[in-house]
């Protein structure tokens, strides 16, 4: 829902960042309001993954130019760790197999170093299975994924459930979703919408990242953005991803480059 | 004694200091394995100290493996000073523990439980030395210093259903080098679950040696904890003999020790039997830590089930040789092996070498090696969920033993093996 006196939560200017020497991003400009949802679009390529891990702090993208300020704070001033208790959530669109490591500790461990942050009890091995229990519902999770190492053997699908599920347990302020549509059957990212429309409230906001139509009849943006080489070529409403589904990118970086404001 | 000797080659070969030293340390044979000391003595002397052109000696760190020779052979008389790093838990509820100290007599014998004996000096020679030659390592030099040195043997008969577990502490003592030496004999139709606990003290040099014989349809499990402190060496030889349908599950992990050679050999004597190895070393700071194992299989229808992984931190170096022999008698055998090594340092160093001749043409081997760092992707991922770096690090080092340390039933829980494992490292 859009109401221009609510939180500012994230607010990105002229954001310039490189992996390994190579420039990605060219001045990314976006501000997100608390109880928004927007998407962000664009061809395979665009940067849009970049901007995701960049916010989230990974080592190996480096800001060159440009600053985000996260709830007023400097956000790139914050490890990647701190980033994550102060309510910044990644949902991967490659979330990674780490063997060895069992799914609920590692859930326990992340949900109690966000607890921590916002002043709550942390929870011990029983408390937390109860609330988990609660969580799993939200995403239709069959339980026996928690005995499992963190997304090892994992199908596509079942890896990105478990990245929602994450979302539910650390309740962020802010939630990028990468891609969490793809790889979902029609029942499952139905479910998975449901649970992300659930957690959505007038405090937070979610950053949508997609290149379909689908997700987005579930979940309704109020902004849609368009990025390409590693900029954000238009903003626009939930009719522009319509207008993307029946003509494709062409037109758009065909005419000049218009930036919205949102 | 004189400097210098004529090997067999006829080379003329100079001793070392140290190596002259442990010459002169040695007492008069003596006790029921004199025999054995003398030609032992003899043998080494005129082979040599290891060299790097052997090539599973190839690279050792010889002056590590020297200093061992420096300190003083530890007599019967000596005070035991034992390991004091290690808060000793109490024995298994469902089994017995013995000490081993060098030099005398293991405590714990005069009560051993029923299907538990000790062998008669008769029964002894008749085993003695076996499975070692089974296995072809009656010449390694690790074999020949235990058996220039250890003037005891702890040989034991295990017979029946329903056994008590076995769990073997065996301690080094501070600034002495000392031996042992171990027969097993697991009979037919019998289970047992074996323990040994191997502890270094500070500056302590140990050398170690077990025969194990695995009869028709006996089945061992069989767990190591080799764990160093200080400057404490341990150099460790396992000789096992398995009859058909017998089924023998090692798990080994080593750490702690500035140096540490660890040989398990084993063969299955008429093939038809089942093997499975799973070690951990972890090699910190300056250390060297070894494991050469070789396994052969001399009849048809074998199973081996191999993982090895190391971890190497600081400055240390950490070596992996296995070798698989599949001989033309051994068809349809299944062996596959795997070694799998963590680097958690840029100055640290693996060195990892699986290695299968298969002469047979009916067989399924694999092999394979891998060498990597703590995964970045993986670190990041944990972070961005609120994980701090050292936990993350932590988390994914106790993910990497896990594999490892879940299979040792009966010493995880009691002897802390998680906690030892990853006390101190830093990913
Ligand atoms: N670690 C990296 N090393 C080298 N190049 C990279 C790296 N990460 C991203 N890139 C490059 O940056 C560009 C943008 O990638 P990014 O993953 O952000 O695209 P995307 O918009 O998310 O695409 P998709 O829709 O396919 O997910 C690509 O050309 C990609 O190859
Ligand atoms: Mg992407």
């Amino acid at each position: 829902m859009i109401n221009s006196n609510s939180e500012l939560i994230l607010e990105i200017s002229d954001l310039h960042a490189q992996v390994e020497g190579q420039k990605i991003l060219n001045g990314v400009d976006l501000q997100i309001r608390s109880g928004e949802i927007h998407a962000l679009m664009g061809r395979n390529g665009s940067g849009k993954s970049t901007l995701s891990k960049v916010l989230a702090g990974h080592p190996a993208y480096k800001v060159t130019n440009g600053k985000v300020l996260y709830r007023g704070e400097d956000l790139l001033g914050f490890e990647p760790e701190e980033r994550a208790r102060l309510g910044l959530f990644l949902g991967f669109q490659y979330p990674v197999e780490i063997p060895g490591v069992s799914n609920i500790e590692f859930l326990r461990v992340s949900t109690n170093s966000r607890r921590k942050q916002l002043g709550e009890e942390e929870l011990d091995i029983f408390s937390f299975e109860d609330f988990v229990d609660s969580r799993l519902k939200l995403v239709q999770m069959n339980p026996s994924f928690l005995e499992r190492s963190v997304n090892e053997g994992f199908s596509g699908g079942e890896k990105k459930r478990n990245e929602i599920l994450q979302m539910a347990l650390l309740e962020p302020i802010l939630s990028i979703l990468d891609e969490t549509d793809s790889g979902l059957d029609i029942d499952a990212l139905r479910i998975v919408a449901g649970g992300v429309n659930q957690l959505t409230n007038q405090d937070n906001a979610t950053l949508l990242i997609t290149h379909y139509q689908r997700l987005l009849d579930e979940i309704k943006p109020d902004f849609v953005h368009v990025m390409s080489s590693g900029r954000i070529l238009r903003t626009g409403g939930s009719e522009l991803a319509r207008e993307l589904e029946d003509s494709g990118y062409e037109w758009i970086e065909n005419e000049l480059p218009k930036t919205g404001e949102s | 004694m004189d400097r210098e000797r004529i090997t067999k080659d006829g080379r003329k070969l100079k001793m070392s200091l140290q190596e002259t030293k442990l010459w002169e340390s040695l007492s008069e044979p003596r006790g029921p394995l004199a025999s054995i000391q003398l030609s032992a003595r003899e043998s080494l002397k005129s082979r040599g100290m290891p060299a790097a052109s052997e090539e599973t000696w190839r690279l050792t760190d010889f002056q590590l493996l020297e200093s061992i020779l420096h300190l003083p052979l530890s007599s019967s008389a000596s005070e035991s000073n034992c390991s004091s790093v290690f808060d000793m838990p109490s024995p298994p509820t469902e089994g017995f523990r013995l000490m081993l100290s060098p030099g005398s007599e293991p405590l714990g014998l005069e009560s051993l439980p029923k299907g538990f004996n000790l062998l008669n000096s008769e029964e002894l020679k008749e085993v003695l030395g076996k499975a070692l030659e089974h296995c072809g390592s009656n010449e390694d030099w690790s074999v020949g210093l235990n058996n220039s040195c250890v003037d005891n043997v702890l040989a034991l008969r295990v017979e029946g259903i329903d056994l008590p577990s076995l769990e073997l502490v065996i301690s080094g003592k501070d600034g002495e080098f000392s031996a042992t030496r171990v027969i097993l004999l697991v009979e037919k139709n019998t289970h047992l679950n074996f323990l040994q606990v191997l502890l270094g003290a500070f500056n302590s040099a140990h050398s170690h040696l077990i025969e194990i014989h695995l009869a028709e349809n006996a089945s061992l499990n069989h767990e190591w904890l080799a764990f160093g402190g200080g400057k404490s060496s341990f150099l460790s030889h396992i000789a096992v003999e398995q009859q058909p349908k017998s089924d023998y599950s090692f798990t080994s992990i080593q750490k702690g020790w500035l140096f540490s050679r660890f040989e398990p050999c084993l063969v299955q004597v008429n093939g038809q039997a089942s093997t499975k190895f799973r070690g951990l070393q972890i090699a910190d700071s300056n250390e060297q830590i070894a494991t050469n194992s070789t396994i052969r299989f001399d009849g048809p229808e074998g199973d081996l089930d191999q993982l090895h992984k190391g971890i190497a931190a600081g400055t240390s170096h950490s070596i992996f040789n296995g070798c698989i022999e599949v001989p033309q008698p051994a068809q349809r055998t299944s062996a596959a092996q795997l070694s799998r090594n963590l680097l958690l340092s840029n100055r640290s160093r693996v060195d990892t070498k699986p290695e299968l001749k298969i002469v047979a043409d009916d067989v399924r081997c694999t092999h394979g090696a891998t060498v990597t760092e703590l995964q970045e992707e993986q670190l990041f991922y944990m972070r961005s969920r609120g994980i701090e770096q050292i936990a993350a690090a932590n988390l994914l080092l106790r993910g990497y033993c896990q594999e490892i340390i879940s299979s040792l039933p009966m010493s995880f829980d009691r002897w802390k093996v998680l906690e030892h494992v990853l006390e101190g490292l830093r990913g």
